[in-house]
């Protein structure tokens, strides 16, 4: 019973990871020539549906139904056989090789294993045209600016005879003009009948390109909106964050004392213009900006990580040099980065060594074991950090529980001022609360606390004051009182695309 | 991977207990290693005889010196390969300058300043290794690869390509003399055995060498300077090379400008025999000792039992492959 308004099918798929719950029996069908949103919080569960979708992951029960018939692939190649795309943020192609290979890739025109170039870079040019697009098929992909990057990968899709697109944040790195450009291809795509994904946080697009919308919440489908007819950014944003939003968060107000940390005049890589803010003891300072807005570079910055090119910082009111992040941890002044996995444990060590690497300095050059154990006891015992044993390899735990065992890093040591940068990415939501709790108790012991954070809910969330950043700078501050979403957006958004901020 | 209920809370703290896993995890090759001797010793004629052993040990003393440190550069996620060519430049050093300076400050004198410019000579290339690796980024092959190429050629000019003889006994002292009947190569061996075991697994420039290896940008934001340690891992390393040469040389009573080809990787072989991992983060100095004396035992055997060096070759390549295929399937099974 194939029905074009349910080309593609979700039929209760679920998806689990050790400790998590990714997806949790979604139920969603798309039809052909229509375009549906998928949008919700980081971890809500959009993007293990794209990965499902495109075979990278198998779903833990559910099916997937094409054209009225079950599919089911064991990896990405079957999914693309079956006529499925999934366009990722960072792009998949071959920076080293021509446009024309890049949308050949695996079936090259060749007679005898020789690969007739003529053939393809012709095949190539009438398919980029077919985009309205005058890409070279000979150049080299790496050479290419972003959106005709993604041009190419729209190309190859289409090459490979892909039925079902689906594009992940497509809009995060390009320019206004650009996203015009893409969302006319879309358009053009879904006349076409193309069953088209997508995922994007960016609430304005949603209504310039979509049909329907489903919005998604801890792994669990919330709504779909099967028009746009009626449907506000309001109702969508009540959807994605929930109504136990307050539980999540666990605000409470704290009182303040004297400055901790006060930056003047930073500068260096990733900053446009120079950077002053200040943060108190017992407060937490909120830093919000899009990707590229200079917040990690920021953060680096502060913590001797990257070399500062102008600026001072000063400590419980006294001057101090951070040339290192030695430097920065020997005054307190600890970073828990916000790459987890790349820059924050050291995965094939134990919970023990990630915990205690920092401050076992203090006992000299010979490592005491007694006072390693009795430490690391002690401070997961004070997080609650579960895992069976000290000695467990740090990767085999969760990501809140790794988040907590860096946090125990920091706590070893005399600890001043704390910037946490993403502090809870792909963190589930128990662990998300244990974490702010953690910071609200730090906060009270007199820390000064600056929390970085791509998550706006967040932000608005936990912390008692915002810095807003964009583009390398800081476009304002805002006290809690005075947050408002709208607003915050329309400091952090690009000044060169004033549409973006018209919400409703 | 049934071992890890990470995300159950009530496991709790599960008990430490020792199962076999956890004592092939940390001291496989070491059961390998001892069961290897025993069935050698049952097995081959003359294995166990006294003269054999101190062979033996004598044969695996300089691959064993050098890889001490090369342990700290494996473990810090780096390797070397220019030790090879140390070791025979720092040998003719040595012996060149025993020879020159001998007769106008005295025979002990000589040789106490031919030790010292072997060694410093090591531990210069290693300073240079280091400082290019940590400071001017360059890779760590590709660095040492171009070392071992230049210090063979300098070896090489040194000696202007002939062995150099020492005529002064006292050179051939440091090789030859025995302490409590072990031959001091064997015990400048243990030495480096018990120093630098101790200092891998109990001081904090063992651990975070290895938490370097393990991820070099979390070591670094975690307050350890990441190029500090790696240039003082490559000068130990240069030194020890250096130390290695000298001894050996003085062991032979010539420097020759030739030896040590394929020496390091026969010492990264032996490392990595035992079970430290080339990829950075996992080793410590008992997966060394197994590695070497396997490494050595097997040689030893075959010669006695007269294996042809072309077989020798073969049977040395398939242990080694034999014992990375091992430890990819225990890493596997997690």
């Amino acid at each position: 019973m194939a029905d074009p308004a349910r080309y593609l099918e979700f039929v209760e798929i679920s998806k689990e990871f050790p400790g998590v719950r990714a997806l949790d029996g979604v139920q969603l069908s798309v039809g052909e020539g229509s375009v549906r949103a998928l949008i919700g919080e980081n971890g809500a569960g959009k993007s293990t549906l794209l990965k499902i979708l495109s075979g990278a992951y198998t779903p833990t029960e559910g099916k997937l139904r094409i054209d009225g018939k079950d599919a089911a692939f064991a990896n990405t190649q079957e999914a693309l056989d079956a006529g499925i795309a999934v366009i990722y943020q960072e792009l998949h192609l071959a920076p080293e090789m021509t446009v024309a290979e890049n949308l050949f890739l695996g079936h090259m025109p060749a007679k005898f294993g020789v690969v007739n170039k003529p053939a393809m870079n012709a095949k190539a040019r009438r398919m980029l045209e077919r985009l309205g697009e005058e890409i070279e098929p000979a150049a080299k992909v790496g050479r290419l600016p972003i959106a005709q990057r993604q041009m190419v990968e729209i190309a190859k899709a289409l090459t490979r005879g892909a039925k079902i697109i689906a594009f992940d944040e497509p809009t995060s790195s390009l320019s206004d003009r650009e996203i015009r450009r893409l969302f006319q291809i879309i358009r053009d795509l879904k006349d076409q009948g193309h069953v088209i994904l997508y995922v994007s946080h960016r609430l304005e697009e949603i209504f310039k390109i979509c049909d329907s919308v489903t919005v998604f919440r801890d792994g669990r489908l919330v709504e779909t909106f099967e028009t746009m007819d009626g449907v506000t950014p309001d109702v969508l944003v009540n959807r994605m964050v929930g109504r136990d939003i307050q539980n999540i968060y666990g605000y409470y107000e704290r009182p303040q004392g004297e400055p901790a940390l006060e930056a003047n005049g930073l500068m260096g890589a990733g900053l446009k213009q120079p950077v002053s803010f200040s943060v108190s003891k017992g407060e937490i300072l909120g830093v919000f900006g899009l990707v590229g807005a200079g917040r990690t570079e920021l953060m680096k910055l502060i913590y001797g990580a990257a070399p500062k090119s102008a600026g001072t910082l000063k400590l419980l009111g006294r001057d101090i040099t951070i040339r290192s992040t030695r430097d920065a941890i020997r005054n307190g002044m600890m970073l828990c980065p916000e790459d987890r996995k790349a820059e924050g444990v050291i995965p094939i060590r134990s919970v023990m060594e990630n915990l205690n690497i920092s401050a076992r300095r203090r006992n000299g050059f010979v490592v005491r074991p007694g006072w390693e154990k009795r430490n690391a006891t002690e401070q997961c015992e004070r997080l609650k950090v579960r895992t069976p044993s000290l000695q467990q390899l740090i990767m085999n735990l969760s990501g809140g529980n790794q988040q907590k065992v860096i946090l125990a890093r920091w706590l070893s040591e005399e600890i001043k001022v704390l910037l946490m940068d993403e502090p809870t990415r792909g963190i589930d939501v128990g662990a998300k609360s244990e974490i702010y709790n953690i910071m609200y108790h730090l906060a009270e012991q007199g820390i000064g606390i600056v929390m970085v954070s791509s998550d706006l809910p967040e932000v608005m969330g936990a912390s008692d004051r915002m810095m807003v950043m964009r583009d390398g700078q800081v476009s304002g501050f805002l006290h809690r009182a005075e947050y408002n979403e709208e607003k915050i957006l329309s400091m952090a958004l690009p000044a060169s695309e004033p549409e973006a901020t018209l919400m409703s | 991977m049934p071992e890890q209920q990470v995300q159950n809370p009530d496991a709790g703290f599960r008990k430490a207990g020792l199962s076999i896993w956890e004592i092939w995890d940390k001291a496989g090759m070491a059961v390998v290693c001892v069961v290897l001797f025993l069935l050698c010793s049952w097995w081959v004629p003359g294995f166990r005889s006294a003269p054999n052993m101190v062979g033996l040990s004598l044969q695996v003393s300089s691959i064993g010196i050098v890889a001490c440190t090369m342990l700290f550069c494996l473990a810090s996620g780096d390797f070397d390969l220019s030790v090879g060519s140390v070791l025979a430049c720092s040998g003719v050093l040595a012996a060149l300058v025993t020879r020159q300076t001998s007769e106008a400050i005295g025979a002990t004198n000589g040789v106490l300043l031919g030790v010292t410019a072997g060694i410093l000579i090591g531990a210069l290339v290693g300073l240079i290794n280091g400082v290019i690796i940590a400071f001017f980024k360059i890779n760590a092959l590709i660095t040492t690869l171009a070392t071992m190429q230049i210090v063979r050629g300098l070896a090489l000019l040194f000696a202007d390509g002939k062995s150099v003889f020492v005529p002064n006994e006292r050179f051939s002292w440091l090789g030859t003399s025995s302490l409590w009947g072990v031959p001091m190569p064997v015990v400048s061996l243990i030495v480096f055995f018990v120093f630098f075991g101790l200092l891998l697994s109990w001081t904090t420039f063992g651990r975070n060498t290895l938490a370097i290896g393990g991820n070099k940008e979390a070591a670094h934001l975690a307050g350890i300077s990441v190029p500090f340690y790696k240039t003082v891992i490559f000068t130990m390393q240069g030194m020890a090379a250096g130390f290695a040469g000298v001894i050996l040389a003085s062991r032979m009573e010539i420097g020759d400008p030739k030896v040590g080809m394929m020496f390091e990787l026969q010492v990264i072989s032996a490392c990595v025999l035992g079970g430290v991992s080339l990829t950075g983060g996992i080793g410590s100095m008992i997966f060394v000792v197994s590695g070497v004396l396997i490494m050595g035992m097997v040689e030893n055997a075959m010669n006695l039992q007269s294996v042809p060096t072309f077989w020798q070759y073969v049977v040395r390549g398939a242990i080694l492959l034999a014992a990375v295929m091992l430890d990819k399937f225990k890493q596997s099974r997690g």
